[in-house]
Order: structure tokens, then sequence, then C-alpha cells
């Protein structure tokens, strides 16, 4: 008898005939592009020969297999499971096998305790994660895995989410690195989620056995695997890897009754035409009149151009160097576009706007002048000193401009791009505050483009179909990711194509709306809405973000060339008569050269970018601070992040009777350390640090994290502990503290979950704790008779310490954290001293104590001092400030300082706040909104960046220039 | 018609008059449970309702009122107040919201804020926000918890456990198809006429009714087979509440399984149990644990009757003392750990493996703090001192697909399915005596 398995997968179906000895008798694979039944019907339907003359035994796998065998009544078997099967016969050495779908990893652990285990929601190192990168590098595929063969160097590229891989790619590129190295980086990430995400902490070992798809097609990838995991000749590939869970399919339904192949089609057949329920949405138009009237609306807000061939006069330039397209535009002084120009610019900027200013000049010939120019973007500084560009601008502002031209009373700006969403809010002409997408926010314009392609169409193609849809799909909210499985659970479904593109439509603007933007209602966003950014101009968008907020909006015809164009209106503000650009001559002899460097000055080691122009001018990029540029600071501006770590690292290790004990230097030790130190040092240990966190550090202990949406700040302390055991320590110290220091600011002093319970969970997943003496007791500083007696209650028992010893050591570590605080509180107001006999603004970073961590905060501090702010932390301003009323449960330590220096800063003319958040972060869900209240309660303008393990400050950079414009704009006005 | 009065920190109050005039509208979780409390509300002059309601307008009204960080719990909760609340069904000018808060270090204690932001956010801040707690946060005059309340309550935690422990033992294995669902719901009828007399909640009268249940249940006719037994462990609300899980445990019943829900009366036991853990570490609170003391002998006696009846008049599985339970977790979390479910959660998963129950289902909010390390943070460490324990963990959002959790739980009933055919039964090692504190 024969055995048939169907597969189907997230993307493609698989189907295999198998004969009683399981060798295969037929095979086939193909992309379903969402029609997942009629294909398989189709597949069926090619094979009537092959099956139709005796009875068969069949089952169905796969992802998007489920909905079809529920219709049909045919079996289901689980995916894994049928992979397990298909092992065990074919492979029997396997230990472990690993295999990676379209949307799903898989690990299943055959010997040693077995194990199987999928991805989670995370769905980094997955085939699609590699699908948005490649397409990312602007390549197929194949076109990714060929170049990746000629790689010399890896660089380390977040795997947990694209959006993070994205933001470290994106620099990597722009900086000139080379494709080849970045393609088998991504390769490598894609490994490295492998071994964290999937197999969390178990050792994949002995002889692994390599299937699916991606592991089939990319090479590149396999060697990535064989040389991560040391396998050599243990790595197995096996012959039909991608058709393994078909096989395994094939061989679970030899226990099922047989069937004929007559009945097969009929079940197949009923359920492709058979009607399914979806969730759905209203249409996004309910008839011809409402799409006639929608077109109508936004015929007005076009711009008008003016012909540069007879145009005689003045004009303006602007450009918008963004990291992946480069825009410009050049205007009449009655706001015309004489020109305009977009094009990708493969991270290449410069030598795209040299042929553009050498066309234009030869346009302007001796009728037009160009009296001004601005530039703004990712290449602003860069293409300003190559070319001498008057103005240069950030993006946030220019787009502002630009706005007011088209609607003068705008109060919010959304801009959706292809890979990147940025809104903000306009207050009393204002900027006032600025929403950038990040991880779990992440579906743009590329993202339906992407899904366009999966699906086999055109993009534009494809969105004209959600203008027909009749019952768009509901596709959730959150990351692209779970839009993808959402997708497919529309196509399992049943779902037309129509259906789905609007649905994706719809799910972008959700995303948007209630993700990015957080609005609680339409009106809260704005009433003057101007949306821009090449996405917007598809209409299916447009549309639904009208539907969603409920008001027309302003989609000036020039969406996707705003921020170029309001560059040009601000070199008209300013009234020049002639712009420095270079001329015509000197654009002639323009040469360029690039060099890719590390700077060793500190230890965030910046990529820079040495650009030489003509003459040997010279333009060093990707600095975080000035140390690189050779110019002797000006002045020291104060920096209270420098100060903290300094002075925390500076506390030395003392010999003790009681040997070494380490201390990981991470989380909450940033504010403890000073007590615990004093404390184990009066006892008589000599207390061992681990060294500052980096990213090695951090890659050190990655294998041992088992949940992966937890903050950077907890993920590190596994490298800490890794850290510590090899300085050969063996005794650990790191006490549970579900309790902080009670500064009477709130109604309790609790720490986070994490910060409270974390050593515990170090100790359930790190197995070589074991094997020293890893102590984490129960401590509560917050009350000292307690403290003394939990802490004699668990030295004694390990140590001869008496009572009287430990009352010494807790009266030294007392006076030790009270110097520390008090150095803290004596930095923060020398720091207001000297910043008002400066007359420099300070900038309060605020977060947590652990903030400090320059792996955590990625050298925002430096960032921020560059730019002439002094930092001081919020815990220095919190003991000027009693108890705080709050609209929020008021019971954590760190939370309490966050409202108190809040409030502090609230009606202080020349202090602002920045907020660090750590990506993951439930409880700062609550902060965020209250301390934001309070700020805007009081006309102050709240910034907030997010963190997470991306060394990328690209979007930190936007926000806190944003920041310093719009205080200067207020800053003006109050001149005026 | 009630005015509004505010205390000193400009918290609308739930005034005397209001109780009289207004509905008091609670979001679901156990729907045996809640609907006895509603109930013992009604019986003191309440004008409680549970919210049944269901679906995708609830998920949005979340979505819309709440910051999306915040976890799903949160968003359902507020989604499902807020649009009853604008249903229409309800005079808005007459309706106050109640949210159960517990005061631990889990942002869960900001949902009654979360709920109150939300209503602010929409212009309904005369409506009163009440918190549901028994640590004495936030008083209201007009929302009392009377000792005879929390002991009525207590009850109802104890008729609900019953009923839900052996209902799930009986449903997946009953010859005539819906027996147990008749059954569940007159007992919960007779139940709720038992509230209504106010008399009845005594020892001795309750010790009839448990051992009535039993046989009643015990009588419905049942197939022998041998069917997988799946725990479901996790965040209080996503384990317990249908809207929270994707109906999780009708999934599960159409799968053929037999699900074990741990105890309302667990997590009751282990909130009051931190005021003892707060003593022993703290050394806080001396007074509170003789008293807490009293109330756990109270409690472990009716619960050594309820697991009595069960032992003499049935062949039902026993619930698992709360002694053995905080001995099992030992070695994996100090009882310390509190904020959220805390030490019960890793607790929960052993306690299941101890009654040979390997298969388990750890649910939780996507992003979910405390799950991080007495949830995920744990497994790794069961699984090496339990080989044969076979846990998925799920998270819960409102992004999740059901396709993709679904998907995850079918590998781990396969996995199931071959773990049965391979191994014997083994014998769970259960102690059902009496228990002391």
């Amino acid at each position: 008898m024969k055995h048939v398995g169907v597969d189907i997968g997230s993307t493609t179906v698989k189907v295999v005939v198998l004969d009683q000895q399981y060798h295969i008798l037929y095979k086939y694979y193909a992309r379903h592009y969402s029609k997942v039944r009629t294909e398989t019907l189709e597949v069926m339907k090619q094979i009537r020969s092959l099956l139709q003359n005796e009875p068969f035994t069949i089952a169905i796998t796969g992802s998007a297999g489920l909905g079809t065998a529920k219709h049909t009544g045919i079996e289901f078997v689980q995916e894994v499971f049928a992979t397990r099967i298909a092992v065990e016969h074919f492979i029997p050495t396997a230990d472990v096998v690993i295999e990676l779908g379209g949307e799903d990893a898989k690990i299943i652990f055959l010997t040693g305790g077995s194990e199987e285990r999928m991805n989670g929601t995370c769905a980094g190192g997955t085939g699609a994660f590699i699908d948005q990168m490649a397409t990312l590098m602007n390549m197929s595929v194949p076109e990714l895995d060929k170049l990746s063969f000629s790689h010399k160097k890896i660089y380390t590229i977040a795997s947990r989410c694209g959006v993070f891989a994205k933001s470290d790619i994106q620099p990597l590129l722009n900086q000139g690195a080379q494709k080849a190295d970045i393609a088998a980086s991504i390769y490598q990430a894609v490994v490295d989620q492998t071994i964290t995400g999937l197999a969390q902490g178990r050792r994949i070992e002995g002889t692994v056995a390599f299937l699916g798809g991606p592991l089939t097609f990319l090479k590149g990838l396999q060697d990535r695997f064989r040389e991560s995991l040391d396998l050599q000749e243990n790595a197995i590939f096996p012959e039909d890897a991608q058709y393994f869970i078909a096989i395994g399919a094939a061989m679970h339904s030899v226990n099922s009754t047989a069937t004929s192949y007559d009945d097969v089609l009929r079940r197949l057949t009923d359920a492709a035409h058979a009607k399914t329920t979806i969730e759905t949405l209203p249409p996004l138009f309910s008839n011809k009149e409402e799409y006639e009237a929608f077109l109508h609306a936004h015929r007005t807000d076009d711009v008008q151009y003016c012909d540069i061939a007879t145009y005689e006069g003045g004009a303006y330039l602007g450009i918008d160097a963004g990291s992946t397209t480069t825009k410009m535009v050049l205007i009449t002084e009655d706001y015309k576009i004489l020109h305009s120009y977009y094009a990708l610019n493969a991270g290449e900027p410069i030598p795209i706007v040299l042929e553009q200013l050498k066309q234009i000049y030869a346009l302007c010939g001796d009728r037009i002048r160009i009296r001004g120019s601005a530039v703004t973007g990712y290449g602003e500084d860069l293409i300003k000193n190559a070319f001498q560009i008057d103005t240069g601008l950030v993006e946030t502002m220019a787009h502002f401009r630009a706005a007011k031209y088209f609607n003068p009373d705008v109060d919010f700006i959304i801009d959706i791009g292809g890979q990147d969403m940025k809104c903000f809010k306009i207050r009393n002409d204002v900027i006032d505050s600025i929403v950038l997408n990040e991880a779990c926010s992440s579906g743009c314009g590329s993202f339906i483009e992407t899904f366009a392609k999966a699906l086999g169409y055109d993009i534009r193609e494809f969105t004209a179909l959600a203008l027909r849809s009749t019952h768009p799909v509901n596709l959730g909210s959150r990351c692209t990711v779970f839009m993808n499985s959402s997708v497919k659970q529309a196509q399992k479904d049943g779902a037309s194509i129509e259906d789905i593109s609007a649905g994706l439509a719809i799910s972008v603007i959700k995303n948007a709306l209630y993700k990015v933007i957080r609005a609680n209602s339409a009106d809260d966003i704005g009433k003057n809405i101007v949306v821009q950014g090449g996405t917007f101009l598809n209409d299916a968008i447009l549309r639904s973000f009208e539907l969603e907020v409920g008001r027309t909006v302003t989609r000036p015809s020039i969406a996707g060339l705003m921020g170029a164009y309001g560059c040009a209106l601000v070199a008209m503000d300013q009234q020049k008569e002639t712009s420095s650009l270079l001329p015509l001559s000197q654009l002639e002899s323009f040469t360029h050269t690039s060099k890719a460097t590390t700077c060793t000055a500190c230890t965030n080691r910046c990529k820079l970018t040495i650009n030489t122009f003509e003459g040997g001018h010279k333009f060093i990029s990707g600095n975080r601070c000035e140390r690189p540029l050779g110019k002797s600071q000006k002045r020291a501006v104060p920096n209270m992040y420098e100060f903290k770590l300094n002075y925390l690292t500076s506390l030395t290790p003392k010999e003790g009777r009681f040997g070494k004990i380490g201390i990981p230097f991470a989380l909450n030790m940033y504010e403890n350390l000073p007590f615990y130190h004093a404390f184990l040092t009066a006892l008589g240990f000599e207390v061992v640090l681990s060294d500052v966190s980096t990213r090695e550090i951090y890659q050190l202990g990655q294998h041992t994290i088992p949940s992966d949406t937890v903050c950077y700040p907890a993920k590190l302390i596994h490298g800490h502990i890794e850290n510590l055991l090899e300085k050969d320590l063996t005794v650990i110290f790191y006490p549970c503290m579900p309790y902080n220091y009670d500064e009477k600011k709130g109604d309790n002093h609790y720490n986070c979950p994490i910060v409270a319970y974390y050593p515990e969970l170090l100790h359930a997943n790190i197995t070589s704790l074991s094997e020293v003496s890893y102590y984490h007791p129960y401590l509560s500083p917050h009350d000292r008779r307690a403290f003394e007696k939990q802490a004699f209650a668990f030295f004694s028992e390990h140590y001869p310490i008496t009572k009287k010893e430990i009352r010494a050591a807790t009266s030294a570590a007392y006076s030790a954290y009270d110097a520390y605080k008090n150095a803290i509180y004596d930095f923060g107001y020398k720091t207001i001293k000297y910043a008002e006999a400066n007359d420099l603004d300070i900038i309060v970073l605020a977060g947590r104590p652990y903030h400090v961590d320059p792996e955590v905060h990625h050298g925002i501090d430096k960032l921020i001092t560059s730019l002439s702010l002094a930092v001081i932390s919020e815990d220095a301003l919190s003991p000027v400030i009693g108890k705080q009323p709050s609209t929020v449960v008021n019971q954590w330590t760190y939370h309490s300082r966050l409202y108190a220096a809040a409030r502090y800063i609230a009606d202080k003319e020349h202090m602002h706040m920045i907020q660090l958040v750590s990506f993951g972060c439930g409880l700062d869900a609550v902060t965020t909104d209250e301390v934001r209240s309070i700020l805007e309660g009081e006309g102050k303008i709240y910034t907030q960046i997010k963190i997470d393990e991306i060394n990328n400050l690209g979007a930190a950079r936007i926000r806190i220039r944003s920041l310093l414009a719009a205080i200067d704009q207020l800053k003006e006005r109050k001149a005026k | 018609m009630a005015t509004l009065q505010y205390d000193k920190t400009g918290r609308l109050l739930f005034t005397k008059e209001m109780k009289n005039e207004y509905t008091l509208l609670m979001p679901m979780m156990l729907p045996i449970h809640f609907g006895f409390f509603e109930e013992i509300f009604r019986l003191h002059g309440y004008n409680a309702v549970i919210l049944d309601t269901t679906g995708q307008d609830i998920i949005d009204e979340g979505l819309r009122s709440v910051h999306n960080d915040f976890c799903y719990p949160a968003l359902l909760t507020t989604g499902q107040l807020l649009h009853a609340l604008k249903s229409g069904e309800y005079d808005m000018n007459k309706t106050a919201l109640v949210m159960s808060q517990t005061g631990g270090g889990c942002r869960a204690s900001n949902y009654i804020h979360i709920i109150r932001k939300a209503l602010k956010n929409q212009n309904l801040e005369h409506v009163p926000v009440i918190s549901f707690n028994l640590v004495g946060m936030e008083k209201n005059p007009g929302f009392k918890m009377t000792p005879k309340i929390i002991a009525q309550l207590t009850y109802a935690v104890i008729y609900g456990d019953l009923l839900m422990w052996i209902s799930n033992q009986t449903r997946p294995y009953e010859k005539n198809s819906g027996d147990t669902d008749r059954l569940l719901e007159s007992w919960m009828r007779a139940i709720k006429r038992e509230i209504q007399k106010s008399t009845s909640f005594l020892p001795k009268a309750a010790n009839e009714k448990f051992i009535q249940i039993v046989r009643d249940f015990h009588a419905i006719e049942r197939t022998t087979q041998d069917k997988i037994k799946v725990g479901i462990v996790g965040e209080i609300y996503i384990k317990y509440a249908a809207l929270g899980n994707n109906n999780l445990e009708e999934f599960l019943h159409n799968e053929d399984v037999e699900v074990v829900m741990p105890p309302l009366l667990d997590f009751a036991l282990y909130s009051l149990n931190n005021v003892l853990v707060d003593y022993r570490i703290y050394h806080k609170g001396y007074i509170k644990t003789t008293v807490v003391k009293w109330i756990f002998r109270f409690i472990y006696a009716l619960q050594d009757k309820v697991n009595s009846a069960i032992a003499n008049y049935s062949d039902f599985r026993p619930m698992q003392s709360f002694e053995r339970i905080k001995e099992l977790v030992k070695g994996y979390v100090d009882t310390g750990n509190k904020m959220g479910e805390g030490w019960l959660l890793t607790a929960e998963m052993l306690e299941l493996i101890d009654a040979g129950i390997d298969n388990i289902i750890c649910t939780q909010p996507f992003g979910c703090l405390p799950n991080h390390i007495v949830g995920k943070g744990m497994i790794r460490r069961i699984k090496q001192n339990h080989p044969e324990s076979n846990i998925v963990a799920i998270d819960f959002d409102p992004g999740a697909t059901k396709i993709n959790q679904e998907n995850r739980i079918k590998l781990m009933l396969a996995t199931a399915r071959r773990n049965m055919q391979s191994t014997s039964c083994r014998i769970p090692a259960l102690e059902t005596g009496k228990q002391t504190v």
C-alpha cells in the first residue's frame, strides 16, 4: 500500500508518496501563495494515475495544514512530531534535529532526555527573518547566500527581532561594510538565535540533522551552523531535507485506515470550495460613491510645479539624505517645484547628490540662482560638509516645516516610509512629542511590499486589490511576525487576496495608531493631521487611516518628498542672498574617499567613517562624542553617568580572611554595590567584580537565558556570572531583594520582580553555578534590624562570623551607601551650579540605576554631552523633593524617584528630562505615562528613548536633536 | 440621585447612597466561582453583575484604552468593563466598576488606576471604581468587606473549586454527552439557593453538601478509558479566564484531553501565606501571623473535609494540600518570591507532576514580569529533575494568533500521546491525611 504525506507550511506545500518500504515514489514542492486548499487539490489531481488504482493512507501536517485537515477529516499530525518519525527512521544516528521553516523554527533532542521545542513569540531565526534581511539588502535570497561565501569577518547582528537586526545592519551598510560580511553575519544571527532562543541552555551536541527549506537551499547557512556548533562531519544535511516533514506524515498515516483516491479528492474539493468563517472588518469602501468622494477629497492637496527651463529668479534647494533613499527638491520663490528627485542610495548618498547637483546646475543655467540650501536626514552632516550646504536640520523640523505649508494649523504629523515610522505632535507651534517605531511595532511600507512579493504580486497591483475588498481580514496589530501568522491563519481559512491585502493595510494603520502612537481616541492624536511618507501614497493605507481616526486628513501629493520640500522651505525662510553651496566648477573636480575604522578612545568602540574630500578636507562620522575628532574638548561638561561608573569601578578588592567573593556587576548592583562591597569587605571577603558589561560579556551568557522577552539589563547578568566563573571564583554573591531602600517617597518601596528574584532564576538555569557556592539569600537593607538578622542567619551558617561582626559590617555598609548617595547629590548640586554659571542646559537622563551600564545605554550620555548639555540622573534630584501625589500606585523606589525628579524639573527652564526605557520593562508602561503627564502638565516636553541590545543611536539622536530644536524654538519665542 | 464624593486624595468614592442605586460591574474570570460571588454580593444588597461578554470588541476597547505595553489581563479586564459600560445596557450615571487589587510588587496592582485613566480619557470620570481587596486598600463607605462576606466568599471558593475539580474529571469520560454539565448546572443553582438562605454556610451543613456533590458526580456513567491529562498553570487571569486564553479548556476538551485546573483556593492561601513569609524574612507582623494561622486552620479543616469526601465517596483525584505544595517548591524558589503568582506558579507545575500529571501548559501574558522567573525561568530545572515532564509555555496577547498557540499545544499533546503509549501509569504519591500549619 502507498502512503501519502501532505505538509502545508506557512509559504509552501510539500507532498510525498511513499511505497511500503518508505521509498519516495513522488515528491512535490511549491509555494502556495496563500491558496492553500486549491493548491493542495491541484497537486492531488496531478497524481491521479499514481493513486487511483488502490487504497492508500494519507495524513496532513504543517502549520497551515490544520484547517484543511479539520475540514476534510483527513488525519492530522503535528509537524515536529512528523519530523521526529521521519528522522528516527532515516537518520537513526541523529542526536539533535534542527529544522528551520518559513516562520517556525524547531529543535528536537532525540537522545539524553528527549525534548521538542518550537520558537516562541519572537521569530528571529526563521526563513522569514532571512527573507526580510535580504529585502533590506536589496537582493534575492540566493544572491545573499552566494555572497556569504566570500565573507572575511562577522559582525554582531541582533538576532531576536527583524527590527533590531535592521538597526544593526543599516549603519553597517551606510558605513560601507562589505555586503559579503553582512550576509554571513545575518546567517550567524540565525545560528545565534537557534542556540539561544531554541536550545535555551541545552547544548547542541552529537550528530545534528538539519532540515527544512532554508537549511536545504542555503549553503552559506549550513556553513555557519557547521562552524558555530563545531560539528564537521557530525552535521547531516540529508537529501530531500525539505520533504522530511511530509515523509513523516506519510509514515504516520500507516496506522490510519486506508482510503480511496476519489474519496480524498472529493473531500479536498469540498474544502477548496467551502466558505469558512473568518473574523472580518468592514470594507474600506462600501460603495463606488464613497470611493469617488475619497478620490475627490485628496485631489486638492497638490503642490504646483514650474518649468525649470523657463523660470527666472531665485531658487532654494532641499535635500533629504535618508538611510536608504535620497530625495532632493528645488523650489521657486513662490513655493513651486522646479525639480525633484527620489532614488535609493544603497547607503552611498554622496555620488547621487553630486550627480544631481551637476544636473541641477546645468538646468538652471544663468537664469536661476540658488539662494539657499538645507539638508536633513541620516546623512545630514556628511552632505552638509561635502557640498557646503547652508543649513542642516533634524528630520522632524524639516517635516514639520513642510506640513505647515499644506496645513498651517497642523497639529499632528505621521510619516510612514518603507522601513521607518515617525509621528509627532505639534503644540503651540512647537514639536511636542515624537514617536518612532521600534521593535514590536515594525509594520511599515516594506512589510506590505514583502508580503505582496511573497504572495506573487507587484506592490501596486496588490494594494489596488485592497480597494475592492469586501471583507478585510482582521490581522491583529503587534509585530510583523504576528501578522505573518495571522495571514497564515486567514490563508488557512480560505480568505481572498483582496481581503488579505485590505487587512494588511488596516493592520499597518492599527499598529501605527495603537502600538506606536498609542492613541486613546481619534481626537487624542490631533484635529489637523498631515500624513506623509511613501507608504501613504497607497490609497488603501490612507483610507484605512482615515477610517480609523474618523476624519479626513491632508495627504500632500508629494508625500514622499516632504523632508526635502521642508528643507527647501527652511532655506527660503533664512532669506539669504547666495547659498554657500559648492559652485559647479568645484563640483567638476569633486573627489571623495571614505575609510571605515573603529574608534579606540573609549569602550563604546564607535564605528567611524573617515571621509576625505577634495583638498584633504576631512569629515568623520559615526562618532558618539568629540574625542575621535581630535578637537580638545572646549570644556568638560558634567556627566553624572560617567561619574557614577567611575565611582563604582573604583571600589577595589581588599584581601580578607575568607578569600574571594564574586559579585556580578549588573542590574541593581549599579546602586547596591557600595553597600555590599563595604559589608563583605568588612566581614573579611575580597570582593571581586565581574568586568564592565560589553557585548562579548552578553554573549558569554546568552545560551542560559530562559525567557527571551526579558529586559536586556537582566539578560546581561547571565554573562556576568559566566565572567565571574571564568575568573575561577568559587563563591558568588547575588542576593534577592524584593524591597529597595525606603526613601519615603511612595506608598511602598518595592523592586521590580526581575531585580527582586532574578538571582533565583540564575540558580535554576546556569548549571555551572551548582559547582560553586552561589549565595542568593533574601536580604532587605531597607530595614537595618531585619537585615542584620537575615545576614547573621545566612553568613553564620557558612562562616565563623559573630553577631558583633555582622553589626560592624552593617554599619560600614550603611556608611558606604550613604557616602555614595551623598556623592551623587553633591555632583548633582555642583552640576546645577556649574550649568547656571556657564549658561548650560541640563538633561536629566532618567531611568534606573543600571542604565549607567555602558552596554545598556550605548553611549547616550556622551551623545548628549557632545551637544553641550550637562547630564545628571534622576536620583540626584529626588532628595530635594518630597513624596508626590500620583495617579498610579507609587510603590517602587525607582519609580518614586522618577516622579519626584519630573516634578522638580517641571518648572525649571534650563532642565529637561529624557527617560530611558529598557525594552520589555513592563513596569515602565506605568512610569512613562505618569512621567509624561507630570511634565506635560507643566508645559514641558517629554522625551522617551527605548533601549535594548541594539547599539545604534540613530533614533536617539533624532529624539534628542528634536528636543533641542523645540527648546530653542520656545526660547526664541520667549525672547521675542 | 447619589452625589459624587471624593476622599482627600481626590479619589471618587463609592458611597452608601450609591450602594442602593448603582449597578456594580465586575470582570469575569471563573464562571462557577464568580457566579457564586455575584450571588453573595447581591445577598448583601449590591446590584452586582459579573460580565460574561466575549468577542473582539472587548479586545479593541482594551487596545484603545490601555497602554499597549501593559499586560494582556489589564487590557482585557479594562476592555470588558468599558465595553459593558458603554454598551447602553447600563445607566452610565448609575454604574460602578469593581476590580481586584493585590497590592503586591507586580504591575497588576495598577489595574485599578489603569481603569481610572481610561475612564478619564473618555470623559467618564464620574464612574466610581472600587478596589476589591482584603488588605484594606482604598476604602469606600458604600463597599465594605465584612467578615461575613469574606467567610461566604471563602465557602464559595471551596464549593467552586470542588465543582470545577471533579467536573473536570468526569466530563471527558462521561458516556452520555452533557451529563456533567447538566449536573454542574443543577449544583450551581443549588449552591446559589444555599447562599440566599445565608444560614447554611456552617461547616457541618457544608460537609454534607460536599459528600452529596461528590456522590452525584461519581454516579455519572463514565468510560474507564485512559485519557491524556493536561494541567494548566500560569498567570491567574490568563490561566482561568476563557477570554484571556482563547478558550483553552474548550480546545483541550475537543482534543479529548482531561483538563486539570488547579484550585483557586491555592491562590488565596498563597496570598495569605505571604503574611507568614513576611514575618519569617522581614520579622514584621507577629500579631497578624497568629490571626493568619488561625484562618489557615479553619480553611484546612474545610479542605480536609472536601478531600475526605472525595476519598471516601469516589475514585476522583483529590486536591493537593497547601502544605505539600509549599514543600514541593523547595530548592526552586523561596516562598519569599511573592510578586504576581510568585512561587505558587512553580509549585503548581511541581504539584501536577507530583500527582502524575506530566503534561503542563504554562500560560502567561506576553512579557509578564514575574513569569520570566517563576514560569519560564524554572522550566529548565523542573525538566532536569523530572525528565518525564512535558511542559509548554504559551504567551497570550492581542496579537498572538490562535493557530500558533494551538500548534505548540498540539506538539505537547503529540509528545504526551507518545509518552502515554510508552510508559505504564505511574501511581501518584498523594497525602490525603490531616493538614497542620
